[in-house]
């Protein structure tokens, strides 16, 4: 397995997307910084960069990487080795990748600038949400042979993390605004791997007006280390559901 | 006419020093207890005490004296009583350690009770562990000053109020340290009093809470981390100045909640880090200025059945939302202040932006009348919802905005 | 040294492989014929197990394999179009091969690197590449390990004539070492001297599977592309 993921990384890593995605992520947190006048205001503006801007390029690069190395996973196919090794390493490659570009973009910035609880957590919560697309990318590559399809699928399901499924609970909120709904919000944000992940941040940052007034319920839950530990599972789920359900697809795939 | 004067005056000097004396207690003086001497005294005399413990329950002041510690002698209520109780006029009471009053579901029992009086003095005394701590009771120009009243107040109902004024007039309450009491301050029907360099932290219930309390004036107090914040409710000419309301968090919590004010000043004072830095609920021609709302979830919450208060040249730096109402009905106006969320221009450069500014954002009203929204905080969503709303105003009041916002930040 | 038995794969609607039953032994050259489209890839990869066949079996040296990966050690595989990570070098290609079958611990044969001058190219980026290279360097990687079974999917299209008689030498010494050589080509011409049998296919079945000089003899003919359409024509008039 390790043979296979050292040229997939060593791969990546000199494809000029990635170098962009890294150089761009940096300019953007640079700037962010320099020109915002308190560093806390940078962090949020950097927070929107995280929640929308990385699990789209993450999901879109992998699913292309995906259908262009086609040949090349047919290759690998045909030499001595296990499905699932090859399926795997293309994973990990593509993760460690995305997660280094990621960290070397909006890491460094952030550490430079905004060293503290908030800025760790937004460190942690980037990379999960890079690792968390790229499998859900290698899901989306798996569902059809069409690059076209896939790569439509893969931005369909960016747009429904990051912006259908928000607005259909925000539709929920309104229709059962009579019901106390905030356990059923908590159970939701389990459902999203973006929402799991600003509502981490976001106990980091605005936490008095998140605190003050919903309510015990999120406070309660998401307040203590419990409910941190459970989402960072949460997210871990995200990784490792639509990366088990793609790897079954693979090992059955026809190439 | 010179010579009778003079004389006059020598022979009032004689009264009066013949009058005063001093009487010790002490262990290991004749008199041991503090009541035998006060029983003892007349009126101008003072008592002085010497340290030591003293077990009295519930001394008793009926005379014009003063009763002052040496090195703060301790005077024990042995959770069963009241310490001092005073009922006269021109009483001081100075240097003592109280500690450990009773509690009683009948009646109020605290550390020193000042009923009926007038000018009675409470000085630089240490009260712990008490349920009351001063005790004021249709009395006029008393003063409570320096006083450091601590309390162990676990929930509302079985804690009472650090300093505790019904029905008076004229009280002036200066520099005194309050902590772990229902709430800190407690004012109903006092009027013309001041209440001056207070801290009020830590309290069960409020920092300071005041209701029918007209003609009073705040000044430089600080309210931290109370449960509940500040709460004042139905009251007319409220001067409030250059107090602090720091770190109120929780599901009710306010920086200062005002109820029915009306007529009233508010004016250099520092919200920061509360829930809800403002909250106004039926207030009436209130004047905000050279306020600063600074890391507040929300800076001002003002409901629709505000009218009348201006909001000018106050400072929001760095809230979570600026303010926040439910109607769409708006009778107040804001003119001048620096919004930090501010995107406008200043062509003139006259440093007033040229477009108003709408300080509601929609999702804060979303959020009010459906809190569990508050998941979807900072998402994708909300911010196009936010923007669209800014551009085309259809859920927040239109009319609600300042119309001259100052481009920089307001030096106060 | 294969055997495959009752193979039936359906893709969505196209029958690509219906039920094939075939055997190849070692020492062989067996050419698979027949026209576009008639299932000789999807069995080539059936063998390679890059598609899993919806019934039956295929055996390799008595095992099935099915859900292995361990019996590719002994399979060089050449195919139809090679591609190849694009920002990788010929030499990193060659590098990465060695690297994920250090296991089969063969004699390297660099035999087609040093034929087809490889090693001057070796520093190229194989988006550089022309077809017929890459062609080259699939080659060359199908002989690398020494493999008992070598499978090549139209191993002479895109190359030129020099490179494919090179080529068609080399097979002529592996199947002379006793190895079994299973090729795929529509072109027959080129294969008269090479092979000793012929499987030809059509539709997804097999029509025939004959030694070659069974086939000459049978038909009379000498050359393969007229021998084929003869046993073709009798069968036909058979059924």
């Amino acid at each position: 397995m390790k043979k296979i993921l050292k040229y997939v990384v060593v791969d990546i890593v000199q494809n000029k997307i990635v170098l962009i995605y890294t150089f761009l992520l940096l300019l953007i947190s640079l700037s962010v910084f320099n020109l915002e006048s308190n560093s806390a205001k940078g962090l949020l503006s950097l927070l929107n960069i995280i929640l929308i801007l990385v699990p789209l390029i993450c999901i879109i690069f992998s699913t292309i990487y995906i259908y262009n190395s086609s040949e090349f996973i047919e290759l690998l196919v045909s030499q001595p080795l296990k499905r699932k090794s090859i399926w795997i390493s293309l994973f990990g490659g593509l993760a460690s990748s995305l997660s280094l570009a990621f960290f070397i973009g909006g890491g460094i910035p952030i550490l430079l600038y905004h060293a503290d609880s908030t800025g760790f957590m937004m460190i942690a919560v980037g990379l999960f949400l890079t690792v968390v697309f790229v499998s859900i990318a290698m899901l989306a590559a798996g569902m059809t042979r069409d690059k076209a399809k896939g790569i439509g699928l893969s931005i369909l399901l960016w747009l429904y993390f990051s912006l259908i499924f928000d607005a259909l609970v925000l539709f929920f909120l309104f229709q059962f605004q009579d019901y106390p709904l905030e356990k059923a919000m908590v159970c939701f944000s389990f459902l999203n791997p973006i929402d799991l992940a600003r509502i981490q941040i976001l106990l980091q940052m605005d936490i008095s007006a998140l605190m003050g007034y919903t309510g015990a319920v999120f406070r309660e839950f998401f307040g203590n280390e419990i409910g941190v530990a459970l989402s960072f599972v949460g997210l871990f789920l995200w990784i490792l559901f639509p990366l088990l359900l793609s790897l079954k697809r693979f090992n059955e795939r026809d190439l | 006419m010179k010579r009778v004067l003079s004389v006059m005056t020598i022979i009032c000097a004689v009264a009066m020093t013949a009058q005063s004396k001093v009487i010790r207690v002490g262990y290991t003086k004749s008199i041991r207890s503090i009541q035998q001497a006060v029983d003892l005294s007349q009126n101008g005399d003072t008592v002085l005490v010497d340290p030591g413990t003293y077990m009295e329950k519930n001394i008793i002041i009926q005379k014009s004296i003063t009763l002052k510690g040496i090195n703060y002698p301790v005077l024990d209520g042995e959770n069963e009583f009241a310490i001092i109780s005073v009922k006269t006029s021109n009483a001081t009471i100075e240097g003592f350690r109280l500690q450990h009053t009773g509690r009683s579901e009948i009646r109020d029992l605290g550390a020193i009770m000042i009923y009926d009086s007038y000018k009675v003095c409470v000085l630089n005394n240490i009260l712990e562990d008490t349920n009351f701590g001063v005790y004021v009771q249709n009395s006029k120009r008393c003063t409570i000053k320096d006083n450091s009243i601590t309390a162990y107040g676990k929930d509302e109902v079985q804690s009472g109020n650090g300093i505790h004024c019904w029905r008076s007039d004229s009280l002036v309450i200066i520099g005194n340290k309050i902590k772990g009491h229902r709430d800190g301050l407690y004012f109903e029907f006092v009027k013309n009093s001041l209440i001056w360099r207070n801290v009020s932290t830590r309290n069960v219930r409020y920092g300071i809470h005041f209701m029918f309390s007209n003609r009073n004036t705040y000044v430089s107090n600080i309210f931290e981390r109370n449960e509940a914040g500040v709460a004042v409710m139905y009251s007319k000419n409220i001067h409030m100045y250059n107090n602090h309301f720091l770190n109120n968090w929780g599901d009710a919590a306010y920086g200062i909640l005002l109820k029915d004010i009306t007529d009233s000043d508010i004016s250099g004072n520092y919200f920061r880090k509360n829930t809800v830095g403002l909250h106004m609920e039926g207030c009436s021609r209130i004047e905000l200025y050279k306020n600063i709302f600074n890391s507040n979830g929300w800076a001002v919450k003002i409901q629709a059945s505000c009218d009348n208060n201006d909001f000018t040249r106050n400072n929001f730096l760095g809230n979570t939302f600026d303010i926040g109402t439910n109607g769409s009905l708006v009778l107040n106006t804001f003119t001048g202040n620096y919004w930090d969320k501010y995107e406008g221009y200043d062509l003139h450069k006259d440093n007033v932006g040229d477009i108003p500014y709408h300080p509601v954002s929609m999702y804060s009203m979303i959020i009010d009348s459906n809190p569990a929204a508050l998941m979807l905080f900072r998402s994708l969503i909300v911010g196009l919802l936010d923007k669209t709303e800014k551009i085309l105003p259809g859920v927040t009041p239109e009319n609600l905005r300042d119309n001259k916002p100052v481009m920089k930040q307001i030096k106060l | 040294m294969i055997t495959v038995r009752d193979l039936t794969k359906t893709f969505v609607k196209l029958k690509a492989l219906n039920d094939i039953s075939l055997s190849f032994q070692s020492g062989e050259c067996i050419a698979l014929l027949g026209p576009n489209g008639c299932g000789k890839t999807t069995l080539i990869k059936a063998i390679l197990g890059m598609v899993v066949p919806n019934t039956g079996s295929i055996e390799f040296k008595g095992q099935s394999i099915l859900g292995q990966w361990q019996y590719r050690n002994l399979i060089g595989y050449m195919p139809q179009i090679g591609r190849y990570p694009e920002n990788m070098t010929i030499a990193n290609v060659f590098e990465m091969m060695k690297d994920i079958r250090r296991d089969s611990r063969r004699i390297l044969d660099e035999d087609l690197i040093s034929s087809f001058n490889l090693n001057d190219l070796m520093h190229k980026k194989m988006h550089t590449l022309s077809g017929g290279t890459r062609q080259k360097v699939s080659a060359a990687l199908a002989f690398l390990f020494n493999p008992d079974v070598l499978i090549l999917d139209e191993p002479t299209a895109g190359l030129d004539p020099l490179a494919s008689e090179r080529l068609k030498e080399k097979i002529a010494s592996e199947k002379e070492k006793g190895k079994l050589v299973l090729i795929t080509s529509h072109v027959l011409s080129e294969l008269d001297d090479l092979i000793t049998e012929v499987c030809y296919m059509q539709e997804g079945q097999l029509a025939f599977h004959k030694k070659l000089d069974d086939l000459k003899a049978e038909t009379g003919e000498d050359k393969l592309s007229k021998a084929i359409p003869q046993v073709l024509m009798f069968q036909s008039i058979l059924i």
